[in-house]
This record gives C-alpha cells, structure tokens and sequence, in this order.
C-alpha cells in the first residue's frame, strides 16, 4: 500500500526528541545541570507526538494527578505558561518532578504510544513548561480560598511537606512549615546534587509557596526545639510530619567507622548542603579521595558516585549484592553514570572494610555473588560465591544502603504510634496518625521511596486535614477519599 | 540571623559569644548544644550551650579557636550577627540525686560542666567540682563553677593557680581520702576523659561524659558524628552527645576527631602558622 492512497495524508509522527545534554567527558568534570532542557522547537515538536487521549491513562500513573493532555496541548499551541499553570494547578514543584521523578515507571509507562514505540517526554515537557515559567512568568499565583482562620504546622520542608503546605494554603489556611536546617527543600537540597537538580530551581519552588503565603522557619528541628505537643497545645490546630527517611543504615560490617567511610547523607550533604565541593571557598571539607566505592544500588548510590567523579577521584565504583537487573536505581541515572565512566562491580558484597593502621581506609574486602531463588522482596536472593574474595584498592567508601526515619519526632511526641522500624504508622490515604490532629507522609511512614510519592501523600494529607479542620468539600465527599481530584482553587 | 550582644575573650584563643536566641534560651537545659553558622559559606559547628539567659533571650557557648570555622566565629563581634543558630540539639543530661558527684571539667570542657554541675547541685546532690588546664590563662568559668560546688578543686598542668597536675591526681585523691563518689561527670579534651575514665572505673564511679565528634546536621541525619559504645555504633547528635564512659571506644573517636586536619590546615591562613612557615 503506497503512501498516496491515503487520504488525508498523515504526517508521520516524530520520533520522541531528546533533551540536549552535556557531553559526559566534559560533565564528569563539573557540578552543572546535566541536561540543558528542551528549547521551545524541540519542546514543540515532542508536544505534538501526543494523541490527546479522552481518557488518558498517563494521569492515572500521576501520584499528583497532573492533567498531562492538557499542559501537553498548551505547549503544542504555544502556551507554555499556560501550560505551567495547568501543572501548578494540582503540582506545587514541576520543575523538581520534570527532573527527578521516575516518568518511566508512572505516566509515561501508562502512555499509549508506549504500547506500540516511545510514550511522550512528559517529564521533559513539564520540566520545560516550569523553567519557561520560572524565566519567563509574571510571577502571578493561583487563586486562593478564602482564609479560614486555621494554622496548619508543617514539619520538615522536603517534597511531602512542602506539596503540603502549598494546597494548605491554596485552600485558605495559615501555613507554617519548620526546617531542622538552615535550607529549605529537605532531600532535594540536602541530597540531591546539583548536577541533577540545581540548588536554584529549589529554592524558586520554595520562594513560588512563599508567594502563596506560606511562612518558612528555618533552624526549627522540632521536637526538640519544640515539641508537636506544643505545636498543638500552642498556635496550630493540625501538624503534618513529613520529615522524611533520615537515619542512614551502615552495613554493620568491620571498619565502617574508619576515617574515609561516609554514610551517603554524610557524603551527600557535604558535597550539596554545605557545598563543599567548593572548599575552601565553603569552610565545610570533604575527603578527596583517589578511589572510591559506593555501596548500593539506588538513585542515591547513583548521585554519590556521580559526586565522588566531580569531585577529582580517578576511579569511583558502584558496588552492588545484585545484578542490574534488580538495581532500583532509574534507568536513566545508571546510563548517566556508566556514560560518565563509572565502573559498576555487581553480584558483588563487602564484608570488611580494611584500615592502613592509622585510622584510614585503605580497602574493602568484598566476595562475589550469584543470585538464588527470589526472596522476600520478590527478586532473586544474592548468594555468596564461597572463595570469592577479593580486596578493592579504595580510600574513600560511601554506605548507600538506604535510610530508616528520623527518630526525633516518634522519640519526642506522646501517643504517636510507629512500625518496629520507627516509620510512624497512618492510614495510607489520609496519613492520620494514632494521635489526633496531627497527620504524616512521605518517607517517615513509607520508608525511603521517592519524591512525587512524598508528594503524593502531602497531597492526600492535605485534603484530610482541610477536611479535619471542618471544611468539607463542595462535593461531599470526604478529603481523605477524594485524593485523585486537583483541589479546585477557590472552592470554599 | 541572631544577633551577638556580647564577645569576650575569656582565655588566650578562647571566645564566649552571647547570642540572642530567646526560644532556645527558654528550652534549653544542661548538656544539650546548638550549631552555629556563620554566613552563607561557613560551616556548621556544634558548640555545648554553657549559660543560658531566659529574661533577656540568650545562650552563651565558648569555643576555642582551632580551624577556619571556629575562627570565623571568632572574629563576630558585639553587635554582629550570626547567620544560623540551631537548637537546642541532642539529649539533655539525666540531672537526678544520686548523692556525691564529681563535675570534672578540663580546658573549655569546663563550659559544658559548669551548667551540668549547677544542675546536680538544684538537684540536691553533693557537688565536688573539679577544673583544669595547662596554665592559670587558660582557666575558665573559676568563679561562676565555684559558686554551684559544694567545693571547687582547681588545677593547673604548671602549676601556676591551684593545685600542680592532672585533674586525674585531685580526683584520685578525692577518691582517696574516703569521699564516696556516686557519679562522675567529665567534660574536656579526649585524653582528659579517657584519663578520668580510668581512675572512676578503678573506683566503680559511674562516670558519663559528652562527646564532640565532628558533625554536620546534628539532627540524626548524617552519621558523621557516630561513635561506637559498647560495641555498639551510637549517632552522638542523637543519641547523645553524653554517654557511659567506660563503654566508649575512645581509639575510634580520636581517630575520627582528625578526619579532617589536613584540610583544616589547607583552608586556613592561620598567621601562627605562617609565622612557623617563615621561620623554617
């Protein structure tokens, strides 16, 4: 069949556009974004790949619920920020989630183009659509309900609370969020590198809900500070904790307090917090090392050997107990890293890490692995290979084995029941915990996940708090229960 | 920003700052800490609240000059302003009547007993205080930790005020001359605690101390502070920063203390080490 027997004639679809992005000889070199972004042509052309589903199926995969054909159909049109209203209407944080959440796993797996080739950018097209708003915007905010005279106390400013604070507000009510630190943004500036999100961008998202009226604390490691019982007993009629999976896990094997072994957080909030690749500028230090080797195999394993590369090492490598099959580190992030020249020792395991005699790492003793019958967690459990052993010459290790949550609020508040882990129990949907008033999301009840289910969950609390302090919705139906509707601005 | 309302210099290379900070003034208590930041690009640096004003909103902490951080405080003045104040950080220590303590304070750890041993005495315990340092100049907070004991002992390494020697010698001879001791408190350079920790467990004295180990967010979140007690590995932001003495394995928090000399060198311009540089 001749293409001219058609009628009308089609344009054959483009292919999905990549995103321009430093050369990784050169990147491996610098802690600038990675990525440049679409320009408006490339963000144009990826636009007009989608089919405009009438039931898109790429929302139902959106924690947050963004309305994708719609923003996608404004950039189409020229409209970028339209677009970007669209995203901020039911996302307080498009430029962070554009970048770092996994689109692969939620909306663009569920695309329908994903069926038969390549789903839509989505995650490109709204990072575009909220730089282009970011430099181009009037700064002009959403509508917001009227006040209703309730003050909401939100505890920690990462993705959970500040998504939390940011529809608190919309809906009319005082919000005030507490940070232990002396910056906002929880994970995404404390842990995530610049080189994947720049500081910037985080601090315009902060500085947008600031413009939405909500008040920032900073330096308020509440429950020592204060405690949430005082929160409540004070100015607050409701507190959401969102304070995230903090408490790193070490291996639990010999040397890990030698001098030269950083738990990820350490090593991480080091490098971006403190910005201590830029010593000694920034007075905080780092160890430069020669080798280094990062235990793990997450996006966090992934953004520390990134690091330990910028940061001058000649050889960084990512070891880990699995295949790479099972790493739960985003495509994207491994191929980063590979690209860069990270060397990946996997089905390996350490067992030791070895001193010079002064305190310092010299090695690491690992033993090779085979993976066995699936386990718990339904991958293939990884089975010591007997005689395997062998030592990594390293002097720098970094532990990327994950996070429990941060004991100060469970340890400081009456009547807040936690899982045998400290992870404070609630109810999925709501995040009310066992105390009254007071509600949680995000990683201190899920343990270590990522930023848009955080989200996702301040989003939920939102609407079960607004809800708790007597506002149902126009609808009828309950907060907790309607947590896939954008919160309509303006409603009352 | 808090503001600075007073700076002295209290001993050679030793600073008191008194910052305004009305919130932690009012919660703190004895044995907790703050992190202080300078500016934008200074570092964090955890410091032991010694006195707290709760009618005029301040903390003093005082710290010795050691690297670019500390000295970065230093030069605040009166009047200055301080970028971020933190806290109050870490476990309170458990005040309770227990009888006779021994507050022990060596070099500036005397700032963070000073409050403890106050504490111990409105608790209605027998407080036997005990201060040292290499030289009278260096003595700190004589008056002031003299006022909370029952009796003050003070010793200096040259013997120029006091008794000459260890605070480990008037210890032992308090020990010796039958007083019975039920808790031992000590709070000063590493060496100095290690010392005292092996006169008291000699002497069955339950002895706590607090630990400074190099920290960075001081809320749990880091693990640069961890310290290993009892075998066990223990985050002194946390968990801490005071523990059981004779648990503690003072080799591993010696070595962890100097993770970073080289560097502390490299980011300074310390003019005593130019002046050492020139004469070589």
């Amino acid at each position: 069949m001749s293409p001219e027997k058609k009628k009308p004639a089609k344009k054959p679809r483009p292919p999905r556009q990549k995103m321009p992005e430093q050369a990784p000889e050169e990147r491996a070199k610098n802690f600038l974004e990675v990525p440049y972004g679409y320009t408006p042509e490339i963000a144009e052309t990826e636009a007009s790949r989608c089919l405009q589903c009438r039931k898109p199926a790429c929302v139902q995969g959106c924690p947050v619920a963004v309305d994708i054909p719609g923003f996608i159909r404004r950039v189409a049109e020229g409209d970028y920020l339209g677009a970007a209203r669209v995203i901020k209407s039911t996302n307080s944080l498009p430029a962070v989630c554009g970048r770092v959440c996994p689109q692969e796993e939620q909306c663009e797996q569920l695309c329908v183009l994903a069926r038969k080739g390549e789903s839509v950018a989505v995650g490109r097209l709204e990072r575009f659509a909220a730089d282009y708003e970011r430099e181009h915007g009037d700064g002009s905010v959403p509508e917001k309900a009227p006040p209703s005279g309730k003050r909401v106390a939100v505890v920690g400013s990462g993705p959970a609370g500040l998504t939390c604070a940011g529809d608190l507000v919309k809906l009319g009510h005082e919000v005030t969020v507490f940070e232990a630190l002396h910056k906002a943004g929880g994970v995404l500036v404390y842990g995530i590198p610049e080189f994947r999100l720049p500081k910037a961008i985080v601090q315009a998202e902060v500085d947008y809900l600031k413009s939405l009226g909500v008040k920032v604390e900073l330096n308020r490691p509440i429950g020592r500070s204060e405690t949430i019982d005082e929160l409540l007993e004070g100015d607050f009629d409701a507190v959401f904790v969102g304070t995230g999976a903090g408490l790193p896990y070490f291996l639990g094997i010999d040397g890990e307090n030698l001098n030269g072994v950083y738990s990820a957080n350490e090593y991480l909030t080091r490098s971006n917090l403190m910005k201590a690749y830029l010593f000694p500028e920034y007075e905080t230090p780092i160890i430069k090392a020669r080798r280094v080797a990062v235990i793990g195999g997450g996006n966090v394993a992934m953004d520390a050997a990134r690091t330990a590369l910028r940061l001058g090492a000649e050889k960084v490598s990512v070891v880990y107990r699995r295949s790479r099959e099972e790493m739960p580190a985003r495509n994207e992030e491994i191929h980063h890293a590979e690209e860069e020249g990270i060397d990946f020792q996997l089905l390996t395991n350490p067992t030791r890490i070895l001193g010079d005699g002064n305190g310092w790492v010299q090695g690491m003793e690992c033993l090779r692995m085979q993976l066995g019958e699936p386990d718990d967690s339904g991958r293939r459990r990884p089975v010591p290979i007997e005689g395997s052993e062998f030592v990594m010459d390293v002097d720098v290790v970094v532990v990327a084995i994950g996070n429990g949550p941060n004991p100060l609020i469970p340890q400081t508040t009456r009547g807040l029941d936690t899982s045998k882990w400290g992870n404070i129990n609630a109810d999925e949907q709501s995040g009310q915990t066992s105390k009254p008033g007071v509600f949680a999301g995000g990683d201190v009840v899920t343990g270590a996940a990522t930023v848009i289910l955080a989200m996702g969950a301040g989003r939920r609390s939102a609407a079960a708090i607004d809800e708790y302090l007597g506002r149902p919705l126009e609808d009828g139906t309950s907060g907790a229960g309607s947590s896939q509707e954008p919160p309509a601005d303006g409603r009352s | 920003m808090a503001k600075v309302v007073c700076r002295k210099e209290i001993a050679p290379d030793t600073v008191l700052l008194e910052v305004e900070s009305p919130r932690i003034a009012n919660k703190r208590k004895p044995g907790q800490f703050v992190i202080l930041k300078k500016d934008e690009k200074g570092e964090r640096i955890p410091l032991t609240i010694a006195k707290s004003n709760a009618v005029e909103g301040t903390i003093s902490v005082i710290f010795q000059v050691v690297g670019a951080g500390t000295r970065g405080l230093a030069e605040v003045a009166a009047g200055g302003e301080i970028q971020d104040v933190v806290g109050p950080l870490g476990k309170p220590t458990e005040i309770r009547k227990v009888g006779t303590v021994a507050a022990i304070g060596g070099g500036i750890g005397t700032a963070v007993a000073y409050p403890i041993a106050e504490a111990m005495k409105a608790a209605g315990n027998r407080v036997i205080g005990i201060t040292g340092a290499r030289s009278r100049e260096l003595l700190i907070l004589e008056d002031e930790f003299e006022a909370v004991c029952d009796e003050l002992i003070v010793c200096t390494d040259d013997g120029t005020c006091g008794r000459k020697g260890f605070v480990t010698e008037a210890l032992q001879e308090v020990i010796d001359r039958g007083e019975e001791v039920h808790e031992a408190l000590a709070i000063g350079p590493v060496p100095m605690m290690r010392a005292v920790c092996q006169v008291t467990r000699a002497a069955g004295i339950p002895t706590v101390v607090s630990l400074n180990p190099i920290m960075v967010d001081g809320t749990g979140m880091c693990g640069g502070c961890r310290v290993e007690v009892g075998g066990a590995t223990k985050f002194a932001c946390v968990d801490g920063p005071e523990f059981d003495g004779h648990a503690v394995n003072w080799d591993v928090l010696i070595s962890r203390q100097a993770a970073y000399k080289s560097y502390e060198r490299r980011g300074d311009d310390c003019n005593l080490l130019k002046a050492g540089e020139e004469q070589a």
